[in-house]
């Protein structure tokens, strides 16, 4: 700091300084307090400087030039919460910390600008809070780019519905990965302050370059396989950074190639699965993250990849068998749809059939979600045992063929509850009011069974 | 309940008493075998055998021809292998019928482990034998030794299906060396586990389409039971769902392939499938293909 207050054309003050960053028991880190204390310092050489009812984030560099931190609109959020009416910052920081209402954001881009704004030489401009229309998903990436398809496109409309979680199988280059990557695009827009929340989760990350701050889209991560667990759920040495599942609040998580993924971090999934969170527990402190994402799994059927192909399945029944029991247990337990998605026809290929485009299913999808909405609040993959039954309503005819499916199908008491959530959302996408025995009969086509 | 303790292995030596006078018809025939079970080779009796890999729908003919021949009286013969082997002694169990499972390893090494309750079913209604010493390790070389001694006790040999180079085939030459009646079951020219079935029809052996034709071609198995219908999946079901199974030929196909045929849309081919799984009609594969089953839940 010495050096770059000198650089920039300052006197240190000559008496011993001692900067207090209180509370003491509280760790910090990071250089996003340089401005901060130095502007502090400067104050203490000229008590003209007036500071009062501002913050200042930044690191310093030596030539006194501000350069970004991670975090700001965190910070930006409790500082505004505590009262403080201006902030001034990186110039980089700005689009972020300028989301927060009540707060005069000033970009800076070095020291001397800002004790010229505090003299009144020269003052910043404050940075105006922008809200960028609706941007255009990735091209490539809609349900019209991809042909045939219809079991595991209406898999996905169902998913994204009623937000419930879903594995797509399939062979080696069927398409699982596109129409992952298609999923996104069936997704409302975030609402109410899920966009600002998402913002400051990229934000603590310094990933806010992935993501522009303003965006109202719902987060899309697909992390390889090789990923560790702390970057995967959060964590890491010193401050426990959020991970992957949390990058993805709000949005989807795609876990491409399933198995590949090390059993220990399929373990760790299962607290955020269940309670749309995570807490990573450090010596001092425990940190939660919100986790509340939609898990699109893609999956080769067997370790060869061609069970239920033409080529036919080449491994031993062993390795099969093993194959299947990575699939098992957390990740199991929560997925809602199971669909095969084939390798594509030649015919279907050069087909020259119009595909329904996003948009008309994202119609569809927001619909639903109304419905839901109107009902109870959260979406139907959120349903749990009692719940699920009395909102489902089922007609007549569809508890005769629940009993039915109960006995051939010899479901288990969780794979019944998660066929009634799948078949009340099937319901709410027909504007049905009570889920009936085609609903019903839909939502068995995709149940996960242990044999599969 | 735990089923009654079966009686030790017996080894019963050639010419003595209980010893299977069908196997003097071998060349060289072994100096005795070891048997276990509380019934013994039969007569008359037809081998059914084939590949480990079959198809689903080999399983289930292999199955079906094994309940037939019980139905009729007629022992099973086979090897207690994974695939067509398993189906039939299978089916004929189910339908109360005697089977003889002839193994390649020793009568007290349960080859392969996963067969284990089926051998100990088998040993309950007919028997399990092998020519092997006890402790003798299921190894490659011992199998087409005993595909010999499948081929001398029955009657006839059926081969399901196979690929060019399967043990069925080496069972079948067997057959034709011992005078047995070799019969195969066709299958489609595209398919590789009927290669080897084909290959046989092609070079005399009799093509197998239904239990009649083992019947005429194979007087010592007496008269043929009362015709039963090959199909009875479509029996009673709705116009809609009749149509969906007849769309669908015996091999398995995803549900977009039949719903693009049909002109139904995915929630409608989905609706109609799960009626047809809960009738019994058809099955769900893995990798997500559905079959027709042949037959029916009552």
């Amino acid at each position: 700091m010495k050096p770059a207050i000198r650089n920039a054309g300052y006197a240190f003050p000559q008496q011993r300084v001692t900067v207090n960053l209180a509370p003491a028991e509280v760790p910090k880190e990071g250089t996003g307090f340089d401005l901060a204390i130095a502007m502090a310092v400067l104050r203490v050489a000229d008590a003209s400087l007036r500071l009062d009812g501002m913050a200042f984030l930044g690191e310093l560099a030596l030539d006194a030039t501000l350069r970004p931190v991670a975090g700001v609109l965190p910070m930006a959020r409790c500082l505004a919460a505590a009262g403080i009416r201006t902030l001034v910052v990186p110039e980089e920081n700005a689009a972020e910390a300028a989301l927060v209402d009540g707060l005069s954001v000033l970009p800076a881009p070095c020291l001397q600008r800002c004790v010229e704004h505090l003299r009144g030489d020269a003052r910043l401009v404050p940075a105006a809070p922008s809200r960028a229309p609706g941007e255009p998903d990735a091209p490539g990436c809609d349900f019209a780019s991809i042909r045939g398809q219809a079991r595991a496109k209406r898999a996905l409309e169902i998913a994204a519905a009623g937000g419930h979680n879903i594995l797509l199988t399939g062979p080696p280059g069927a398409g699982k990965t596109m129409l992952a990557r298609a999923f996104p695009s069936l997704l409302p827009d975030l609402i109410g302050d899920q966009g600002l929340e998402v913002a400051a989760i990229y934000s603590l990350r310094g990933a806010l370059r992935e993501r522009p701050p303003i965006s109202l889209r719902p987060p899309f991560r697909a992390p390889h396989h090789s990923i560790s667990r702390a970057g995967l759920v959060g964590g890491g040495s010193g401050f426990a950074l959020p991970g992957e599942i949390s990058l993805a609040h709000r949005g989807v998580l795609f876990l491409d190639e399933l198995c590949e993924f090390p059993r220990s971090h399929i373990e760790a999934l299962r607290q955020p699965l269940e309670e749309r969170a995570v807490t990573v527990v450090r010596s001092r402190a425990a940190v939660s993250y919100p986790a509340d994402f939609v898990l699109v799994a893609a999956a080769n059927p067997c370790p060869c990849g061609h069970l239920g192909d033409e080529r036919g399945c080449s491994c031993e029944p062993r390795s099969l068998a093993a194959y299947r029991s990575r699939l098992s247990g957390p990740i199991k337990d929560r997925i809602d749809l199971v669909v095969s998605v084939p390798r594509q026809r030649y015919t279907e290929i050069f087909d020259e059939r119009a595909e329904e485009a996003s948009t008309a299913v994202r119609g569809r999808v927001e619909a639903s979600r109304a419905v839901q909405a109107r009902r109870g609040g959260a979406l139907n993959a959120a349903l749990l045992g009692r719940p699920t039954v009395a909102a489902a309503q089922l007609t007549v005819p569809a508890r005769r063929l629940l009993a039915r499916s109960g006995e051939r199908l010899q479901l288990s008491a969780r794979a019944f509850f998660r066929v009634l959530r799948v078949a009340r959302t099937i319901a709410d996408l027909g504007e049905l009011d009570r889920v009936g025995e085609d609903e019903l009969a839909e939502a068995l086509q995709y149940r996960i069974e242990l044999e599969r | 309940m735990s089923p009654p303790a079966a009686p030790p292995p017996r080894f019963i030596v050639r010419h003595g008493p209980a010893w299977p006078v069908r196997l003097e018809h071998l060349g060289a025939p072994p100096a005795g075998v070891w048997l276990l079970g509380a019934g013994a080779p039969a007569v008359p009796s037809v081998a059914v055998v084939g590949s480990r890999r079959a198809t689903i729908a080999g399983l289930d003919i292999a199955r079906q021809l094994g309940a037939g021949l019980a139905g009729a009286g007629i022992q099973v013969v086979s090897g207690l292998a994974r695939g067509i082997d398993a189906a039939a002694h299978r089916g004929c169990l189910d339908a109360g019928g005697s089977t003889v499972a002839v193994l390649g390893c020793g009568i007290d090494v349960c080859y392969p482990p996963e067969h284990a309750g089926l051998r100990a079913e088998i040993a309950q209604a007919g028997c399990v034998l092998t020519e092997e010493p006890p402790g003798m390790e299921p190894f490659k070389g011992n199998f087409p030794k005993r595909n010999r001694l499948i081929a001398a006790l029955a009657h006839a040999v059926v081969v399901v299906e196979g690929t060019a180079r399967s043990g069925g085939l080496s069972t079948a030459r067997w057959a034709v060396d011992l005078g047995r009646e070799v019969l195969a079951v066709p299958g489609s020219i595209r398919s590789p586990q009927s290669e080897g079935t084909n290959l046989l029809i092609r070079d005399g052996a009799r093509p197998f389409l239904g239990l009649s034709d083992l019947f005429d071609a194979v007087p010592e198995l007496g008269s043929p039971p009362a015709a039963v219908p090959a199909d009875a999946s479509a029996a009673g079901l709705s116009r809609p769902l009749a149509e969906i199974l007849s769309a669908m030929g015996p091999q398995p196909v995803h549900p977009d392939d039949l719903a693009a045929g049909l002109g139904l849309t995915a929630p409608a081919m989905a609706t109609r499938l799960t009626a047809l799984e809960l009738a019994g009609a058809i099955l769900s594969l893995p990798g997500g293909l559905v079959a027709r089953t042949f037959g029916r839940n009552e």
